[in-house]
């Protein structure tokens, strides 16, 4: 709320000197709660696009509302949208953590034409759903298919899979299931865990009586990954010669520290990785400027590619041209290497990294050792 | 069978987990009749200490764990006179009121002071590693919290049934009264007591992390884990904590390991059943 205030005194004070009004950016996320996490890595993104890039876009100054969501609320973040459209008059929506939250405000965008980007949201079918949403971070399609023609490359050729028993985690069950036996592979047993699991060692020891290649890993970043991770080492797995697989979350940036020695060598897929090099230094170091503590993860990326393609379409509206119709196909300098926003389906396009844990400095990161170029969201079929 | 044992094992430890981290508000909420939702919060306070302590500022982990839990019974010794005094036999829904606004002051503090990202809880050098066990291998650590939980168990029973000042705490706590005009100082009493299950919930949180990782969050993913726990043992009843945490321990890993789908269904409906024959909880006589 503070934030907010100050923005305010500061676009009182500024107005005489500015010629022109601000562009006013809402910003819906959790900013509290169980996901706070979230919002303070969306934040970090902003702030060090603004700090990089400046916060000027064709002469109009770039402001943000921040609104509290809590977490996966559709109806919250229903009306946070109708708020800000209609008494906070925005002109651009961003952020968007949860699938639910993205599609609530689907017919508001559309009804309202305002542009919004989505920071996070993963499922394919969000961006289908009105013609204003442009999408900066990936899907789960995207992300695990490469990871499962890889594995079968590899010489895997039996997985149990273990994810999550809710949307995304079947979403990356499917994709993994048959990506991997159209290469050839077999998955041998499909585990479904409740969200509220919290032990996971009797999940390990099923895994060992399967006796497969890998096991192949989805839960939502944070306490699961955490937990989950920890079981696959404590139970011997790695001994047992069963490697382990798994999305980027498992091995979320954010959650290295806690993860501790035992992530060592786990090999995940991501659109993302903190040990990679060219822009990625720069934002990095410009993070550092911005918090001393922060510590980059794919939704900060998301954050400051969304702050980027914002940025392009006010500028592409100061000259008249539809926003959203003027980013289709543009080429993002991200941090995450070369991506694009997908002309047709509105989604980045991006180079998906086969990333392993390993210590740098005395502190543990995801370093690519593969790259599958230029991935379209793969979830459209 | 050898996964039979390994799956027994898994569930003794789960369970000497479950029971760790629940045992403190079964003694609070027994003893003190409180029904203190807050439990949750002096674990998170447990934990985010030593992380301060240890990853962040290179105290011996043991020091920190030991500092942690001193400061959290200093913090819940403090609390007791301003919030839980007046609780004491009050309505349970001002006591639910009260107790889940402590919550969530102390989720926004630790967001605020620490983020909301998981926190190292560094454990001493001796508890890494893996024991074998010939069939298979368990953690360390894992083998610790059985052995501390087994230790708690029998120090706590002595220490309410057993001994003189169990005796006092009890008579303070069911006639306060009668207890005073004995001679008894029941506010100090019931001050050590509260002090004493925060500084075991300190204790839960800091060495059940490995299960139940410790992020500002903590307090509000854990409480529906301590209530079942805690209703399922009955209020209070040390032994009866025991039995739900191994019940549920049991329960739950086979469950996971045999249809990890079903298993909130099947672990739920045991408890459904199990307190409808025993309203009162498992440990009630």
């Amino acid at each position: 709320m503070g934030r907010v205030f100050w923005i305010s005194i500061a676009m009182v004070v500024a107005a005489p000197v500015m010629a022109q009004t601000p562009v006013k950016v809402g910003v819906i996320a959790p900013f509290s709660g169980p996901f706070a996490q979230w919002g303070a890595q969306f934040r970090d993104g902003i702030e060090v696009f603004l700090a990089r890039h400046g916060e000027t876009v064709a002469g109009r100054k770039l402001t943000f509302i921040y609104r509290d969501v809590g977490g996966p609320k559709p109806d919250v973040a229903r009306a946070l949208a109708q708020e800000l459209i209609a008494n906070d008059k925005v002109d651009y929506l961003a952020g968007f953590v949860f699938t639910p939250n993205a599609l609530a405000v689907a017919p508001l965008i559309s009804r309202a034409n305002v542009p919004t980007v989505i920071f996070n949201a993963a499922t394919s079918k969000i961006t289908q759903t009105s013609d204003r949403f442009v999408r900066t971070s990936f899907t789960l399609w995207q992300v695990t298919a490469p990871l499962a023609d890889w594995a079968a490359g590899e010489g895997i050729k039996t997985v149990v899979t273990a994810v999550s028993d809710y949307n995304p985690g079947i979403d990356a069950e499917t994709a993994f299931k048959e990506t991997f036996e159209a290469a050839g592979g077999t998955v041998v047993d499909t585990i479904r865990m409740p969200l509220s699991t919290t032990d996971f060692a009797p999940i390990m020891t099923r895994v060992l009586g399967a006796a497969p290649d890998a096991v192949f890993g989805f839960l939502p970043a944070g306490p699961p990954t955490f937990a989950f991770t920890k079981a696959y080492t404590d139970n011997g797995l790695p001994e047992a010669g069963i490697g382990f697989v798994g999305t980027g979350e498992m091995t979320d940036e954010t959650t290295l520290e806690a993860l501790g020695e035992g992530a060592l060598g786990l090999t995940t897929s991501y659109h993302y990785a903190g040990a990679l090099g060219g822009e990625n230094t720069a934002f990095l170091e410009a993070l550092s400027g911005v918090r001393a503590d922060a510590v980059a993860n794919m939704a900060t990326v998301g954050a400051y590619d969304g702050v980027q393609v914002i940025a392009a379409m006010v500028a592409a509206a100061e000259k008249g041209t539809d926003p959203v119709e003027a980013v289709r196909g543009m080429a993002l300098t991200s941090p995450r290497g070369p991506a694009a926003i997908d002309a047709e389906t509105r989604h980045v396009t991006q180079n998906v990294y086969i990333r392993r844990v390993e210590k740098a400095g005395g502190a543990l990161v995801n370093r690519p050792f593969v790259t599958i170029k230029a991935v379209p969201d793969l979830g459209l079929n | 069978m050898v996964t039979l044992a390994s799956v027994i094992v898994d569930g003794l430890a789960y369970a000497m987990v479950l029971f760790v981290v629940c045992v403190g508000l079964s003694v609070t909420m027994g003893l003190m009749k409180v029904v203190n939702l807050a439990h949750g919060a002096f674990a998170l306070l447990g934990g985010v200490f030593v992380h301060v302590l240890a990853a962040d500022h290179a105290l011996p982990p043991t020091l920190a764990i030991a500092l942690a839990v001193v400061a959290v019974a200093a913090i819940a010794a403090l609390l007791e006179p301003v919030v839980f005094r007046r609780l004491y036999g009050a309505d349970p829904l001002r006591q639910v009121l009260a107790t889940i606004a402590l919550v969530f002051l102390a989720v926004a503090s630790v967001n605020a002071w620490q983020g909301s990202a998981i926190l190292a809880v560094p454990l001493p050098e001796a508890l890494s590693g893996r024991l074998d066990l010939g069939f298979r291998t368990l953690p360390v650590h894992r083998a610790f919290v059985i052995v501390a939980g087994l230790f708690l168990f029998v120090a706590l029973y002595a220490l309410v049934r057993l001994t003189r000042w169990g005796v006092r705490v009890r008579a303070a706590v069911d006639d306060p009264a009668t207890a005073e005009s004995l001679g008894l100082n029941t506010a100090t009493l019931k001050l050590v007591a509260f002090a004493g299950g925060a500084a075991l919930a300190a204790f839960g949180g800091i060495f059940g992390a490995e299960i139940l990782p410790v992020d500002a969050a903590y307090p509000l993913r854990t409480i529906a884990l301590y209530l079942t726990v805690v209703a399922l043992g009955g209020l209070g009843n040390v032994p009866g904590t025991m039995l739900a945490a191994l019940g549920l321990g049991f329960a739950e890993t086979f469950a996971r390991f045999a249809a990890p789908t079903a298993a909130p269904l099947v672990v739920f409906g045991a408890i459904a059943l199990a307190l409808l024959a025993r309203p009162h909880g498992l440990g009630q006589r």
